[in-house]
């Protein structure tokens, strides 16, 4: 384990930096009183997503990420939040009355995926913890599972795209 | 690098989306919080991907990014539509089924 460390240091330092950002950002998300602030707090946590990806030696998917989700998603987000005419500033009537009950919710969730995935990766030694970091994963290597293995489910996701693409238009013109 | 720390950020990130789910009450911000789970599967997807040294966790995750794409435009256009035929976004004042 101290091997591991000391190998990949600089990147532990990333990590735990990008992973503690990501969390008070992720906090931010659900429990800001202004929903401009929340789904700028968004962007932080897709943002970070983005960085863990480059550390993980996807940087097709960072790049990927950074232009769908920051570019896309949250300008959509953004937009649905201006045409519902939501209130731009601080209120109260974001949150309903079973906080506590959902608190209650995901701090069990988090116990019991936490103890279960500690158990399973941390404590059974380092050979089953170790991350093979050697050489970043070439995108013509995904484009070759795409296309070759996966072919049939990315042509199943770009009829889906279609379908939502005329959902999202049907269900939203004004007639 | 360990593999448990990504899986440990994963299921944190996860458990946010969940509380939000639950506690929120705004459609926007509902959809965002499902956002937030969506990522925390990818984060795992792409961690075991470098585990197992095979590009097919990040196909997988692409094909993640893809439909949450989808499902946020149906999803907004859902909601937009709520607003526009009920006065609110509000889910729990949503209860026209109820019986």
């Amino acid at each position: 384990m101290p091997v591991i460390l000391a190998e990949y240091a600089g990147q532990n330092v990333a990590f735990w930096i990008i992973a503690l950002t990501m969390a008070a950002a992720a906090i931010g998300v659900v429990t800001m009183k202004n929903i401009v602030h929340a789904a700028l707090a968004l962007v932080v946590v897709l943002a970070g997503v983005a960085a863990q990806y480059v550390l993980l030696q996807a940087e097709f998917l960072g790049i990927v990420q950074v232009l769908i989700y920051i570019g896309a998603v949250i300008v959509l987000f953004l937009f649905g939040i201006m045409l519902t005419r939501a209130p731009m500033r601080k209120s109260a009537e974001y949150d309903n009355d079973q906080r506590v009950l959902a608190g209650l919710v995901a701090v069990l969730i988090f116990g019991v995926l936490a103890y279960l995935l500690a158990d399973e990766f941390g404590f059974s030694g380092p050979e089953a913890d170790k991350l093979h970091l050697t050489t970043p994963t070439q995108t013509t290597a995904i484009a070759d599972s795409i296309f070759r293995t996966y072919v049939v489910a990315f042509e199943a996701v770009s009829l889906l795209l279609l379908a939502a693409l005329i959902g999202a238009i049907v269900l939203a013109r004004r007639d | 690098m360990p593999v448990t720390q990504f899986v440990l950020l994963s299921a944190f990130l996860f458990c946010t989306g969940v509380y939000g789910v639950l506690a929120r009450r705004n459609g926007v911000l509902v959809l965002m919080s499902i956002e937030l789970m969506l990522n925390a599967v990818n984060i795992n997807l792409v961690a075991f991907s470098a585990r197992l040294n095979d590009a097919a966790g990040q196909v997988f995750a692409l094909f993640v990014i893809a439909i949450a794409a989808a499902e946020v435009g149906v999803g907004l256009a859902i909601v937009l539509l709520i607003y526009r035929n009920r006065v609110g976004v509000n889910l729990d004042e949503i209860d026209l089924m109820k019986g």
